[in-house]
């Protein structure tokens, strides 16, 4: 299956039927929090301190209720009226907005303490018309731009994102640096297919004196578990230890044979005696 | 759910309106009262960040005037009271939004904006 980005622009792939199902999945929920949780760990907001945050392509609501559990008052946007709907559905506390971020925003300068994105920036890097305001690397600048204003001295946005290539990832974060940002990639779990996360940090302000913090390293806890293999290998196992496997063709299996053959008048069934079906000793 | 709180942020973002696009004014709206827990520390931080002028003028808009039109010196229990019911109990559900400057008109139904721009209007 091809990734989703590939396959529809978003306001049309997340539909009212891929919404639902979203939403649904208690996978995609997990996933979707605990990369929440890692964002506001690298957000590094002080701590008892009521903030301001935007969750950029909020969707159905499945961080912003993260935010909302954690004590933050939060603004989203997001481009599906499909997914918002189910939003307002799951009644968040935070206020909605049906926007393209690749048009920008039109927040007041200095707005937000802080921006998380979940898996939403790789939607950006394809072009759905023609035109010259659709070219992602339009769309990226138009986006980092107006976010970049939009967001308090100093601040952070951590936006997490599946790129397909290093090419990606490349384009992403000149283009966020041309746009006044300071900060770098965080790959979580580098070396894991399945647990790897990247996550663009971008610092606004303080002069660089921010430092980029540090992925997570090893094996992700999922995959630590459990092995490769290791349910067949389980199943072997109890196989073995509930003993000798019952042979399917017993005394009784060639007994009904036999009875078989007999009436449908097959010449030379052997007779039956107490011989039949008995193990022949290992040395004749 | 478009409370004061965001339309006190929020002006025009279409192409070449950049001067006199705040703040976006409200036209045939529908309110609705929710309430919402009270936190004081939140309110004070947020309180610089606020268009003061905007934001009492919005508040008429839509019925209510218990804000004085000035920040008052003295932050009380009453007047935080009555700025969190402004900024964050009122919903604005149905409606519209329009830019002064460039008189777009942002369709609120609900109670989320739609802040989608033709092809055209993208800056």
């Amino acid at each position: 299956m091809s990734r989703p980005e590939l396959q529809a622009p978003p306001e049309i792939y997340y539909g009212d039927i891929e919404a639902k199902k979203y939403t649904n999945n208690s996978r995609i929920q997990q996933i979707q929090a605990d990369m929440t949780y890692r964002a506001l760990e690298l957000l590094n907001l002080p701590p008892d301190e009521p903030a301001f945050l935007l969750d950029i392509g909020c969707g159905s609501g499945l961080s912003g209720e993260i935010l909302d559990d954690e004590g933050y008052t939060w603004v989203g946007v997001d481009v599906a009226p499909s997914m918002l709907e189910v939003a307002l559905e799951r009644e968040v506390e935070g206020d909605l907005f049906l926007q393209d971020i690749g048009q920008g925003f039109g927040f007041r300068p200095g707005s937000f303490d802080g921006a998380i994105s979940i898996s939403v920036i790789q939607w950006l890097l394809n072009a759905e018309t023609s035109h010259p305001t659709s070219s992602p690397p339009h769309r990226l600048a138009r986006f980092f731009t107006t976010l970049h204003s939009a967001l308090r001295n100093p601040s952070r946005a951590i936006l997490q994102f599946y790129p397909t290539s290093d090419d990606q990832i490349q384009l992403i974060t000149s283009i966020a640096q041309k746009a006044g940002f300071g900060g770098g990639v965080v790959v979580d779990y580098p070396n894991s297919k399945k647990a790897r996360k990247v996550f663009l940090c971008l610092f606004v302000g303080s002069g660089g004196a921010q430092q980029v913090p540090k992925g997570l390293e090893g094996e992700s806890p999922e995959e630590e578990e459990r092995a490769k293999f290791e349910k067949r290998r389980e199943r072997i196992k109890k196989r073995e230890k509930d003993g000798k496997r019952k042979s399917i063709k017993g005394k009784d299996w060639i007994l009904k044979k036999k009875e078989l053959y007999r009436q449908r008048g097959k010449e030379s069934v052997p007779r039956d005696s107490k011989f039949t079906g008995r193990k022949r000793k290992p040395v004749f | 759910m478009v409370r004061l709180i965001t339309h006190n942020l929020l002006a025009c973002h279409a192409k070449g309106c950049t001067s006199n696009n705040f703040p976006l004014q409200f036209k045939d709206v529908a309110i609705e009262i929710r309430e919402a827990e009270f936190n004081p520390d939140f309110l004070r931080g947020f309180l610089a960040r606020l268009e003061w002028g905007a934001l009492v003028d919005a508040a008429r808009q839509l019925g209510d005037t218990s804000l004085p039109p000035e920040v008052p010196d003295m932050l009380d229990d009453d007047f935080l009271k009555s700025l969190h019911h402004v900024l964050l109990e009122i919903h604005v559900e149905e409606g519209a939004m329009i830019c002064p400057n460039c008189q777009h008109v942002y369709a609120i139904s609900n109670g989320i904006p739609n802040m989608l721009l033709a092809e055209h209007e993208i800056g």
